[in-house]
């Protein structure tokens, strides 16, 4: 392929970053715009263009690609920027007062200020938060959670410390009864030797024993559901996968955890990191992959330094590489990728292209990617907290997980409780808990508030009142009261929050995240925002539409009719308050009048 | 036209399409059965050169056991597949749709959408007034967007871009079809001239930095004209006789004959108004462009009329 390219020089700096990926592909576009990125702080177009020499990339596409993520800037930007989540815990902790204050003293968000808005960064039991990045020979990343706008201001003006010994903390540390969170805040998360004195490893010894079928039979009949939000069988994904014949066989696992109120997936790869390796390294084997990537979101800096660390170390010791714990002719590798925020990264196809360097836009199914996944080829995609299941399932044989939980619900469930609760934070309860008794764990309501809703299952799930909190938390009930699991999230809201204003962000939310590939979606989104506004500020349109009708009509289009599951459930929360929390009534309180 | 590519003699599978049964060979898509049996569905994305991309949701169908509505330029028929082209759910989808889609751009020039529009009563008008035009569409930046209070309907709307003598690109028409791109990348021209950029409602057709048309890769095939299902893309000749009202379907003939310029033997097609070629075109089921041509044969014809 001829490549025209623009008559743009990188600068030294630029280059020498970018010569790095000489001789790569088209796959490495995604870290070498990283690479820019940490280097000067955005990227240029004589950089673009070097990066599109090396890699071979038509510059047209790789500006595609770089103009996609969110965290990248084709502007001017400063070394120094912070992002400060608006997003859905952080918005009911302040964060419109922080931003206020911000705007007030810095300008408003913007490159020039120093400071932009972000959606949620996933540190929601510390809200707010704000993540500070400098770029330099060595990028600086350090999380502000929680957070005020003094130590946002500060950190805007002196730049970020880099990763220090910020550890992972649950509230449920030490607690005998857990099991997936058990070296959580516990074990050193740097420490092989640690991990491995608390039973790490001895997962992977049994599978290698049981044969990759072995495995398979072991996860069928455990009924292990995926805890991404969609709740697939893993055992027949795996087998799948293991069955075709095409090869190499990929695993991916997703660790771009982006759902508004989803952190779990964080505090695991923080709290037991090796845990992860050891999964993907069975599921592998399970799936006759010879290759994992691990995707992680791009605002997670502590686990991206803990995990890379992890696999280092496991392959000084044989735990990565070839002939795997001295088992002949397994091989297995990992490769971690970055994501660039973008939450679309998570739908299990994006994740493909954002992999390849193509657009992270979601591929159309069939074919499912069992069959057609990473680079063409048979694929297992799990999430994080799925997989840290299976060293558990190994270790104790299917039937004795089948025992915790129910029958069409097994094992025990990570939830993410944020918002107005008074204990924030990561919970492992067996499924079949109800939401009352999971609320009671974290503390409740802080004292003198009233339960109002709780949004259960993330800003693609629904709302629950007060007077359900007997909902048992299983697959199949949530699916009966209407609602779903997702992936965990637990975001209480008390008698003090602006449901309103808390709607709005799911819309705002799902318009800024849609990919922009199908119609539904792309214009769904910014109809459902506009009618909501009208909506929650009892402004109608003077052609006296109804805007709850319209609201329903693009609900149910976006749901029937867009390529993937950000589309279909992007009106699921909106709709959900809207019928089980009744509260188009109490819109426009301020607005009202004006 | 042909329903699948004639080769090996194919098993037919037999379907229920609106309660009727329906035999087609296998490979064949929805769309195909439909077109077969007469029923027209509406595409605007579905190009009749280039592999489907399931982007603009016009042509979706209701496929008994599937929880979602289908592409029906894409999904392949199965045996005993029950498909319904005309349920309550199939024409709330389309009409919503086209709603969502006249409500956001410049419809004016995309054939039949006015017919298909009256069939299922689309309203476009009932989101909100437009918004006005934008001058920064190229710049904006993906995962944030301004402040809004619901009281205008976004839309792309902006200033058309002429920045070179044979094309006019007016993206406030653009539905992000994402054939132009396909023509002009890996499916045909293998130029890449242009990719979307951007995210969500912001996502545009761009070259690199939106740098002007000359700048780029561009190789002036008109490949991405041909297949643009809207008009966004034109012929500055065409764009310049619309503009002051000369241009004439109706006094227009259409000639087919082999280009001069080389040996490949490509097939025009010259479209003549007033007895003077205003386009060229090639036919799609023409084995040799398969509809695409090269600059020579698309633009090199001024001097068959300089007199």
């Amino acid at each position: 392929m001829d490549l025209k390219l623009l008559d743009v020089e990188p600068t030294e700096a630029e280059r020498v970053v970018v010569d790095l990926f000489n001789g790569m592909g088209r796959d490495q576009l995604l870290p070498a715009l990283h690479a820019v990125n940490d280097r000067v702080g955005w990227i240029s177009q004589g950089a673009l263009n070097h990066i599109c020499r090396v890699l071979h990339v038509p510059p047209a596409e790789a500006y595609g690609v770089a103009s996609f993520y969110s965290l990248f800037s084709l502007t001017e930007r400063p070394a120094k920027i912070v992002h400060v989540c608006v997003d859905l815990a952080c918005q009911v902790n302040g964060a419109k007062a922080l931003c206020d204050r911000l705007t007030d003293e810095l300008g408003p968000a913007g490159a020039k200020s120093g400071w932009l808005r972000s959606p949620c960064l996933g540190v929601c039991e510390k809200a707010p938060a704000a993540l500070a990045f400098e770029a330099g020979e060595v990028a600086k990343e350090q999380l502000l959670a929680p957070t005020h706008a003094g130590e946002v201001i500060a950190v805007a003006a002196a730049g970020p410390s880099p990763v220090d010994g910020e550890r992972a903390e649950v509230p449920q540390a030490g607690d005998p009864g857990l099991r997936l969170l058990k070296r959580v805040g516990v074990v050193d998360p740097e420490s092989l030797d640690d991990y491995r004195a608390t039973g790490g490893y001895q997962a992977l010894r049994t599978a290698l024993l049981l044969g990759p079928s072995g495995v398979i039979r072991e996860v069928t009949d455990a009924k292990l559901m995926g805890r991404g939000g969609a709740a697939f069988p893993t055992g027949r994904k795996w087998d799948a996968t293991a069955r075709q014949p095409v090869r190499p066989h990929y695993l991916v696992c997703n660790a771009d955890e982006s759902e508004p109120g989803t952190f779990k997936d964080r505090l695991l790869m923080e709290g037991d990191p090796f845990s992860v390796i050891e999964s993907m390294t069975i599921a592998g084997f399970a799936a006759g992959c010879s290759k994992g990537y691990l995707y992680l979101r791009g605002e997670y800096p502590l686990a991206l330094h803990l995990l890379r660390n992890a696999i280092a170390k496991a392959r000084e010791r044989g735990f990565l590489g070839t002939n795997i714990m001295g088992h002949e002719g397994f091989s297995f590798d990992i490769e971690i990728r970055r994501g660039a925020g973008a939450y679309i990264c998570g739908e299990e196809t994006a994740i493909f292209n954002s992999i390849e360097g193509f657009r992270g836009e979601p591929r159309s199914k069939p074919p499912f990617p069992v069959e057609v996944g990473l680079f063409g080829k048979p694929t297992v995609v799990n999430n994080v907290e799925t997989l840290v299941n299976v060293p558990v399932i190994l270790a104790e044989g299917s039937e004795a997980y089948t025992r915790i939980g129910t029958a069409g619900s097994t094992g025990s469930k990570l939830f993410c409780l944020s918002g107005n609760v008074s204990r924030p934070g990561v919970y492992e309860v067996p499924f079949g808990t109800t939401l009352g008794e999971l609320l009671d764990l974290a503390g409740g309501v802080p004292p003198g508030r009233e339960l109002r809703a709780v949004l259960l299952g993330g800003a693609a799930g629904g709302f629950v009142r007060p007077d359900e909190l007997d909902l048992p938390l299983t697959l199949e009930d949530a699916r009966a009261a209407g609602t779903t699991l997702g992936s965990g999230v637990v975001l209480v809201l008390d008698d003090t929050a602006d449901l309103g204003s808390f709607l709005l962000r799911i819309a705002a939310f799902f318009r800024d995240e849609s990919c922009g590939q199908c119609v539904p979606c792309r214009i769904g989104t910014v109809r459902q925002e506009e009618a909501l506004h009208r909506l929650v500020g009892k402004r109608p349109l003077s052609t006296g539409a109804a805007d709850l009708q319209l609201l329903r009509e693009v609900g149910q289009v976006m749901r029937d009719s867009s390529i993937c599951g950000l589309g279909q459930t992007a009106w699921n929360a909106i709709e959900s308050a809207l019928d089980r929390l009744g509260c188009v009534e109490s819109f426009g309180h301020e607005e009202a009048g004006s | 036209m042909t329903i699948v590519e004639i080769g090996l003699p194919k098993r037919l599978v037999e379907l229920t399409l609106d309660g009727e049964s329906v035999r087609v060979p296998e490979g064949a898509t929805i769309l195909d059965a439909c077109t077969a049996s007469g029923k027209s569905i509406p595409t605007l994305c579905y190009g009749d050169t280039l592999k489907p991309a399931n982007a603009c949701r016009v042509c979706m169908v209701e496929v008994e056991g599937s929880r979602t509505l289908v592409p029906s330029c894409s999904r392949k028929v199965e045996p005993g597949m029950v498909v319904r082209t005309d349920s309550e759910r199939t024409t709330h989808s389309r009409k919503l749709v086209l709603e969502l889609l006249g409500s956001a751009t410049d419809l004016s020039t995309t054939p039949h959408v006015d017919e298909w529009m009256s069939a299922c009563g689309a309203d476009p008008s009932r989101f909100g007034p437009s918004a006005p035009p934008s001058q920064d569409r190229d710049e904006r930046r993906p995962g944030e967007h301004e402040e809004i209070d619901g009281s205008v309907a976004a839309t792309v709307r902006q200033p058309t871009k002429v920045d070179n003598p044979l094309y006019v690109r007016d993206y406030g028409k653009c539905i992000m079809c994402y054939k132009c791109v396909d023509a002009c990348g890996d499916q045909w021209q293998n130029s890449f001239a242009i990719s979307v950029a951007g995210r969500g409602f912001d996502a545009r057709i761009s070259t690199e930095f939106a740098t002007p048309l000359p700048d780029s890769a561009c190789v002036y095939c008109g490949n991405c004209i041909e297949v643009c299902p809207t008009g966004a893309l034109s012929f500055k000749r065409e764009h310049d006789k619309r503009e002051d009202g000369t241009w004439d379907e109706s006094k227009q003939t259409e000639t087919t004959t082999i280009c001069t310029f080389c040996g490949v033997g490509c097939n025009l097609t010259l479209h003549v108004q007033d007895n003077e070629i205003v386009k060229v075109t090639s036919p799609h089921e023409s084995t040799v462009t398969h509809g695409n041509l090269c600059i020579k044969g698309r633009f090199g014809w001024q001097h068959v009329q300089n007199r």
